[in-house]
């Protein structure tokens, strides 16, 4: 064997082609136009941008966010230009960038999602859909499709009915066992299951006694998520066949390649874009020097590669 | 646009809590224009901490300036860190104050640290005209001396009175407004009160008036939306702007401005 060969660094995430394991969470890239003068993003193994649902929607009111030790709060609630809007303002400026788009998809009612997956799949240039039962900021829609196995597979099986995409749920992190989730959503005809969104969260202002965020409760990302993200992947991975997309707190390689391990075929970088851009591009170097430092020839053999003695 | 690094030269305390930050930053400094703003990364915080906006006050021969009160955990290791250390700094960033035509009388209005883009601004508008600089007490009126320098005429409101009028900043609009008034255009920066009160004078006096927003800000290019504010188009139709990227300079006709909370 030589070992002088680039290890391989291409997956397949559900039906997702990928160069390597490497995309950006949804929220934290917009609509990945945004960042195309601060990295170089046909490097990025996938794009997934934003949240869209069926209209426009303005979000939250201010303040959307608040910073805490190890991470940050907030509650943009799912400000987005809809269906129509991403597909003309911002489709045809990702399709040049000739890496896969991974399109964050949410609605206020099963019906809404459904649609919104069946628009978006008579539009070239979009690689699979990210199904959002879990963000905790809005108020219908959400969150409020993700607490319950059952429900949430409702919103994946009418997701699946009507798109030939990839279909990934984006599961909640504040669920007793992550186990019957994983089932239920493959059994409901997911291709992937990406985890995890952010933690319902809060912070107090002491002087005012008033919540800081205006919608008063929004959801923790950042490093400090990233052991309860790891713990939920490696649930994940026990349960289902289906390869996880993981993300929660990654600042550099070595929390990816934790995630790879667990059982994850591919990671997203989140909040750490907003303090460096460059986040996901030197995980994506770190992973390919760890392949080679370990002598592995593809980023497959670190997947689920946990010794549990 | 660079995602680059910029050495400290100096770091000076100025008055009541206020400290300008020198950096070596050529390109940074070639580009910048008055109104904004660089991203810095403060090292020494945790990883996840986010990075913190600060207007440019002086840009020019190779190096770029920074006028910034402490005000929290961000600020107070910021004014810790000695000459030679690098930082990381996204920027320019913005959209900066239009550079008026000259046909109209600028007047500079600032509040506190938010004096620091008018310095810069003074020193590119094409027409010299009056700076009115407001703050609680005299230790938090800042930069007389540069305009004065500049060739400008300076005008103060202290609320203790401890320096220039007794009253707010915006009390000193009043005669430059008037009907009798050569015709003038506003550029103002300080708290949103301030730039509230601004605006409200200048469209009842039928002129101009550029405000710079100080939303809280996360990513600073435009992606994450957690500073965004609500404009009203000419048709009068309601866009969200991001004040990070579509500003923050707005003219205060296009504000909506949010019912106190």
């Amino acid at each position: 064997m030589t070992t002088s060969a680039s290890p391989s660094l291409a997956v397949n995430v559900g039906g997702i082609a990928m160069q390597n394991p490497v995309t950006v969470a949804s929220g934290t890239f917009g609509y990945g136009v945004e960042y195309a003068d601060w990295l170089d993003v046909r490097r990025l193994g996938a794009i997934t941008v934003k949240g869209i649902r069926l209209e426009a929607w303005p979000g939250n009111p201010l303040p959307r966010h608040v910073e805490v030790p190890g991470g940050l709060v907030n509650a943009i609630g799912l400000q987005g230009p809809g269906v129509a809007g991403f597909i003309a303002q911002y489709l045809p400026r990702l399709r040049e960038f000739g890496v896969p788009v991974i399109v964050n998809i949410w609605g206020t009612t099963v019906e809404e999602y459904a649609e919104v997956a069946a628009r978006l799949s008579d539009v070239p240039g979009i690689a699979g859909l990210e199904v959002n039962v879990s963000c905790p900021n809005v108020k219908a829609g959400g969150s409020a499709f993700g607490a319950d196995p059952a429900t949430m597979a409702g919103v994946v099986a009418a997701v699946r009915r009507r798109t030939p995409l990839p279909v990934i749920p984006k599961l909640a992190p504040n669920v007793p066992a992550m186990g019957p989730f994983a089932r239920a959503a493959a059994e409901a005809g997911a291709d992937a299951l990406s985890l995890v969104n952010t933690l319902p969260a809060m912070v107090i202002d002491i002087e005012r006694r008033r919540p800081v965020l205006a919608n008063r409760v929004g959801g923790l990302s950042g490093a400090c998520i990233h052991p309860v993200a790891v713990k939920h992947v490696y649930d994940a991975a026990q349960a289902v066949k289906l390869p996880i997309l993981a993300m929660g707190g990654i600042q550099e390689a070595r929390e990816a390649i934790e995630f790879l391990i667990a059982g994850a075929t591919a990671v997203a970088v989140g909040t750490a874009n907003f303090i460096d851009p460059s986040t996901p591009l030197r995980v994506i170097d770190g992973i390919r020097d760890y392949l080679v430092r370990h002598q592995m020839r593809d980023v497959a053999q670190l997947t689920g590669s946990l010794a549990v003695s | 646009m660079p995602l680059g690094e910029a050495a400290i030269l100096e770091q000076t305390p100025v008055s009541g809590g206020y400290c300008l930050l020198r950096l070596a930053a050529p390109e940074l400094a070639a580009a910048a224009q008055p109104g904004q703003f660089i991203h810095l990364r403060i090292p020494g915080l945790e990883t996840t901490a986010l990075r913190r906006p600060f207007s440019i006050y002086r840009a020019g021969a190779g190096e770029l300036a920074i006028l910034y009160k402490r005000v929290g955990r961000g600020t107070d290791v910021l004014a810790t860190l000695p000459a030679g250390t690098r930082l990381s700094v996204m920027g320019p960033l913005g959209n900066g104050f239009p550079l008026a035509s000259g046909d109209r009388l600028p007047i500079l209005v600032g509040g506190g640290y938010g004096v620091a883009p008018l310095v810069f601004l003074a020193t590119r508008l094409p027409r010299k005209g009056v700076v009115l600089l407001g703050g609680r007490r005299a230790a938090d009126v800042l930069c007389i001396a540069d305009f004065e320098a500049l060739g400008w005429s300076v005008e103060v409101a202290t609320q203790d009175g401890s320096l220039g009028t007794e009253g707010l900043v915006t009390d000193l609009l009043g005669r430059h407004l008037d009907a009798g008034a050569p015709p003038a255009e506003l550029f103002a920066c300080g708290p949103d009160g301030m730039l509230r009160a601004v605006g409200t004078r200048a469209i009842a006096a039928g002129c101009r008036a550029w405000l710079s927003l100080d939303h809280h800000m996360v990513c600073g290019i435009g992606a994450c939306l957690a500073c965004v504010q609500r404009l009203r188009e000419a048709d009068g139709s309601i866009h969200i702007a991001r004040v990070c990227k579509d500003g923050p300079i707005f003219e205060a006709r296009t504000i909506v401005w949010e019912d106190p909370a």
